[in-house]
């Protein structure tokens, strides 16, 4: 079965969808982002779908339940280079992505991982004070 | 390669919901649209095929390029002999699913398209029909 493949980038963890989502590789994603959050730790989870020609339920449903479970692993999910005509049809559809933060591209993307790491290390100093 | 003006494709499997999507993005620039009128009528066409497979129990979709009063647009026609849908006004709203779905296919379909008809019956099937104008 194909699987979509999970870089490590930083303490964060990379998956570029280039492909049309049929469901099997949507659960076989969510499945293995989980385990690759567990394995390394990672603090982020950056998901590119710049290629991606449209986002339909299933596929918000997928980005959804991969924030809501990465959140429980203490890992933030930004959700990289959706194209305007795509968040223009999200909006039509009702679909919210609540959970979702997004960022126009992978370096904007780290960068709001990176902050909230930021500030949950001085909230740690904080505590210690 | 000249653009088919009507075609015909089962729906059977996840596989041929990616199918129907491409298939509704070649009438789609066929007809001339938009970019985000392209992946506003594509979005609906995936919703509706996903529905035929998962609730209709799998079935077909008739797409094809229209013409009326000089405006070029594409129609969908998405049929099944599932169970039907027993209430539509209550299928139709906003986060109502039978099954583990955001419940956004129907509504978001009908927003997404310039005609939309929906004819139901219980044990009989469902016949849903999207079309989207340049
Ligand atoms: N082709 C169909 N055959 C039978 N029932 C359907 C069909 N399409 C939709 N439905 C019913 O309408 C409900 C709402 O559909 P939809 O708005 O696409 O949301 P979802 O797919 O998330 O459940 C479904 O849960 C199902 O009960
Ligand atoms: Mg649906």
């Amino acid at each position: 079965m194909d699987r979509i493949p999970i870089l490590k980038f930083g303490n964060a963890l990379l998956v570029t969808i280039q492909v049309d989502m049929h469901d099997r590789l949507a659960t076989a994603l969510e499945e293995d982002l989980t385990s690759k959050i567990v394995e390394y730790g990672a603090k982020g989870v950056l998901i590119d779908i710049s290629a991606l020609e449209i986002v339909d339920s299933f596929i918000g449903r997928m980005l959804d339940n991969i924030a809501a479970v990465s959140r429980i692993l203490d890992a933030d999910t930004v959700v990289v280079g959706m194209r305007p005509a795509v968040a223009i049809t999200l909006v039509e559809l009702g679909l919210s992505l609540t959970g979702v933060k997004t960022a126009l591209n992978v370096e904007r993307g780290m960068a709001l991982i990176h902050a909230r790491l930021k500030t949950s290390d001085s909230e740690d100093d904080d505590a210690e004070d | 390669m000249t653009t088919p003006k009507i075609e015909r494709l089962d729906i059977r499997s996840s596989d041929d919901v990616v199918r129907v999507r491409q298939l509704a993005r070649t009438l789609a620039l066929g007809a001339g649209l938009s970019l985000v009128d392209q992946t506003k009528i594509i979005t609906a066409a995936s919703e509706l095929a996903r529905n035929t497979l998962d609730y209709g129990g799998g079935g077909f979709v008739v797409a094809e390029l229209v013409e009326a009063s000089g405006r070029r647009g594409l129609r969908l026609t998405f049929e099944d002999k599932g169970p039907g849908i027993p209430d539509i006004d209550a299928a139709l709203k906003d986060g109502f699913t039978t099954g583990k779905g955001m419940g956004l296919g129907l509504g978001g379909a009908r927003r997404l398209s310039n005609e939309f008809s929906i004819h139901s019956k219980p044990g009989e099937g469902t016949k849903v029909v999207i079309a989207r104008w340049k």
